[in-house]
């Protein structure tokens, strides 16, 4: 029994004055990660007067794309209420299979070998997130049981592709190659951030603009109301899934010519940085809300809360992580009192 | 109100104070005040109902009265002494008790785990359940009801879950108990065995504050009427001065004569849909009916006898073997979308759990199901989408505070208004409404039941399941009646009565409380 059931003229806002209806239009959830990052930069300009530089703060958000990438993806399945463990270690077996087969050479070695060894990457990312979606809908698991198994195979199978090592670029020549796609700059953007920006671009197109997008919220928001609508649930869930597949590799392009290797501990914890990175940008773990920008500028937060630590020396740097589960239980806190606002 | 105690129900006349009283409260939520200077006196052995529409106050009201919100003016009085409730907690201790429209039980704990939730009977450190279990077994048995205290509460039908509600309501001390619309999910049948039980309490000298929208049935159980409107108390008459029509007039404030619309007598036109030996399993079996244009078709039955699962499957929602054909033409079985592209929609008697997106604004809510519509070059059209939602909202009058609020903070009727535009979006032929009026006030009732019939004149095919007997009899031209997943009658023209249905969907030819309890159960 609610008690709106008066007609109420949609042109007025029983009186109350302008300001506080501008700010009330505005979706608070939605800005608080942005006031964060805000705060933290001044927090970061205080400690050190170099954090403000070009340099440093290029760096940063270099550093940030991986995980700003794979977060995307994971905005995506957390929308539509599911949730995906295996993405670090999705990212080692990508990682593994992408310079395996670069050392098998062919094709010259040049750069059509580099161009195969991508679409290697994003078929066996699409196929490893697909087996999530397809494992997850078909079978009416949980996805967090799901992409815990396959979260352990994935990382198993590399440790053994590796032969318990790592597997390393053989070639100088490809390797070199590689470099400028994690080095290079375009009208002096670093080549990550660029393709960190494309991601964020074409996710907020899918996700806020096309039917599918609209599906994942709906799907996220309730999945029985989705289904009554016409909706095939299993299909979009199963594609959110592809879709954190295909982020996984593409942030595997970047980060293999960094290092030029992958071994068991490659990608360790990365699922932990992307869950927070979605979480502190503001997208609700139950589903039916997705910010594709808040999830960028969370991965962007966790790496400045480093650089931060690292410049001022205030805390020890081997408290980072400790420092960042600060963080995501905090937002986690705003976000229920914003929640509670409304 | 200085009204004289005086009533029929039994209890002593005036010379006692009132067991609880409301004097002049007001209850103001930041500058809105939604309930003005009420006044409300309950007496023992008192059934007395509050009527009102949504929004009237009803809620707010029975939340000052049971300590969930304090007044921001006047006062409440227990036996003529004025008192502030610290909270629900307090007004427990003091006897006034509430019994919850939601059913909230743990649906893995048996019942006499429910009833002691929280107080649970201990022997040293251990839970003593026998002792728990024979003190809810009279419980039960004080209410009139045969339910096995050991029995999972999710084995048990709604109607009887509710029984077990009202028992743990009941296992404190109590001197008033206030119902919140208790009967809203029951069949009439059931709804009979708990005004039975309302009476037992009632003779016990029990004060009963009784919220409903189903107006036959304060009349039957009310010794006194409170009516509000907008907030204010319009009128406090005994029940036996007011017919149900007056009680819609003072709910309304303007004449409710003609709550359902003129029906159409137009000649029936061709075969719409036509249902050929459907099975869903578990559920209905061998179930065969065709459905005319212009035709508005009912489903009556108890809870549990099959009707929304049958057309769950109809509509593509449950694995169901059988055939289905719109306008001639087969449609296949199990494909939501499928059924959709055939004309048919179907509206959820669910419609926070399975209509609407309760977290999404109003513009999501009304294009889901006929995105496609909006789509251009691939991209959703924002614009066209807000043109939609002025349209709909002009069209099918739905009270919105603002266009950005979501669908979960309508008011049930503005919800059902809502999902009636997001389907009727998909431009349909057959359109299927389960319980299109549940907990919905009785104004926006009559503007349904208008569109109900207007669709079926624009020559719409349209069914309509209900538990409500008189609004299947006021608005459909034929009724089939289901029992235990079969269906057993078709009424039309004068058979059409409430004691005809029940024959059918009873199997038994009389109104026998307790034993048409027992057939009620899945």
């Amino acid at each position: 029994m609610t008690d709106e059931a008066r007609p109420l003229d949609l042109d007025k806002d029983g009186g109350r004055s302008g300001l506080a209806r501008f700010f009330g239009e505005i979706d608070m959830a939605a800005v608080a990660p942005f006031i964060a990052l805000a705060a933290l930069f001044l927090l970061g300009a205080l400690l050190n007067p170099n954090f403000l530089t070009t340099n440093n703060l290029m760096n940063v958000l270099t550093r940030s794309s991986f995980i700003a990438i794979i977060a995307v993806g994971a905005t995506f399945v957390i929308s539509a209420g599911g949730l995906d463990l295996s993405v670090g270690s999705s990212a080692a077996l990508v990682a593994g299979i992408m310079i395996l087969f670069l050392n098998g050479g062919g094709l010259d070695g040049g750069t059509l070998l580099i161009g195969a060894a991508m679409g290697v990457a994003i078929l066996v990312g699409g196929l490893a997130g697909l087996a999530n979606g397809a494992v997850t809908v078909l079978g009416r698991i949980e996805p967090f049981i799901v992409t815990l198994g396959t979260m352990a195979i994935f990382r198993s199978v590399t440790t053994w592709l590796a032969d318990g090592g790592s597997i390393a670029v053989k070639s100088p020549d490809v390797r070199g190659l590689l470099r400028p796609i994690y080095t290079g700059t375009v009208f002096g953007l670093p080549v990550p951030v660029l393709i960190m920006a494309v991601v964020g671009l074409v996710g907020a197109f899918i996700l806020y603009r096309t039917a599918f997008g609209r599906h994942v919220i709906a799907v996220g928001s309730n999945e029985d109301v989705a289904r009554y609508s016409g909706v095939h649930v299993g299909r979009v869930r199963a594609l959110t899934y592809v879709i954190q597949g295909v982020c996984v590799a593409i942030a595997v392009i970047v980060y293999v010519p960094r290092l030029g290797a992958a071994t068991a501990t490659t990608g360790l914890l990365w699922e932990l940085q992307a869950i927070t990175a979605v979480v502190i940008g503001g997208t609700a773990l139950r589903g039916g809300v997705g910010r594709i920008w808040g999830t960028i500028c969370g991965a962007f937060m966790l790496e400045v809360v480093g650089n931060i630590m690292v410049l001022s020396s205030l805390v020890s740097e081997y408290l980072i992580g400790a420092v960042q589960g600060v963080i995501i239980v905090i937002a986690m806190l705003v976000q229920k009192s914003l929640m509670r606002r409304s | 109100m200085d009204e004289p105690l005086i009533h029929h129900g039994g209890a002593p006349p005036g010379a006692s104070p009132p067991v609880l009283a409301a004097r002049g409260v007001a209850k103001a939520f930041g500058p809105v005040e939604v309930l003005t200077d009420v006044g409300l006196a309950l007496a023992a052995g008192e059934v007395h109902a509050v009527i009102g529409e949504n929004g009237a106050g009803k809620s707010t009201l029975m939340k000052l009265i049971s300590g969930h919100l304090a007044p921001t003016r006047g006062a409440i009085e227990i036996d003529g002494e004025a008192v502030h409730f610290a909270g629900p907690v307090d007004a427990e201790s003091r006897g006034i008790v509430l019994v919850h429209q939601e059913i909230l039980l743990a649906p893995h704990l048996t019942v006499a785990q429910n009833i002691f939730l929280g107080r649970e009977l201990k022997r040293g450190l251990m839970v003593d359940d026998r002792a728990m279990n024979a003190q809810a077994a009279a419980a039960l048995r004080q209410l009139g009801v045969d339910i096995d205290p050991r029995a999972l509460v999710s084995r048990l039908s709604i109607a009887r879950r509710q029984l077990v509600q009202i028992a743990r309501a009941l296992a404190v001390p109590h001197r008033v108990v206030i119902f919140d619309e208790p009967t809203a999910s029951l069949t009439p049948i059931e709804t009979e065995a708990l005004l039975k039980v309302i009476r037992a309490l009632k003779a016990r000298g029990v004060a009963i504050l009784y919220i409903s929208h189903r107006l036959p049935e304060v009349a039957a159980i009310a010794d006194r009427i409170t009516v509000l409107r907008d907030g204010r108390l319009i009128a406090t008459r005994d029940a036996d001065t007011l017919s149900p029509v007056e009680m819609a007039r003072l709910m309304v404030g303007r004449d409710m004569a003609q709550l359902y619309p003129q029906r159409s007598e137009a000649p029936p036109g061709a075969i719409a849909l036509e249902v050929r030996d459907l099975s869903v399993p578990g559920f209905a079996a061998d179930i065969s009916f065709t459905l005319r244009k212009g035709e508005i078709l009912g489903f009556a039955g108890l809870i549990g006898a099959g009707r929304t699962e049958l057309i769950e499957g109809v509509t593509g929602l449950r694995p169901a073997h059988g055939a289905v054909s719109v306008e001639g033409r087969p449609i296949r079985l199990g494909s939501v979308r499928e059924s959709m592209q055939a004309g048919i929609v179907y509206l959820s008697e669910d419609r926070k759990g399975k209509g609407l997106l309760l977290g999404q604004n109003l513009r999501v809510n009304l294009t889901l199901a006929a995105l496609r519509r909006f789509l251009r070059h691939g991209f959703i059209d924002r614009q066209a989408e807000e043109r939609e939602l002025d349209a709909a909202i002009g069209a099918f009058d739905i009270r919105a505070r603002r266009k950005e609020m979501l669908a979960g903070q309508l008011s049930g009727g503005n919800q059902q208004k809502l999902l009636l535009a997001k389907m009727m979006l998909l431009a349909p032929e057959i359109v299927i409404i389960d319980e299109p009026t549940r907990g919905i006030d009785i104004g926006t009732k009559q503007q349904i039941y208008r569109f109900i019939a207007k669709l079926a004149a624009e020559g719409k095919a349209v069914i309509v399941i209900s538990s409500e007997m008189q609004e299947l009899i006021g608005i459909c031209h034929r009724i089939l009646v289901m029992r235990a997943g079969r269906l057993v009658g078709e009424v039309a023209g004068e058979a059409m009565t409430e004691d005809e249905i029940v024959v059918h969907a009873t199997g038994v030819s009389a109104m026998a409380g307790d034993a048409s309890m027992r057939a009620a159960q899945p």
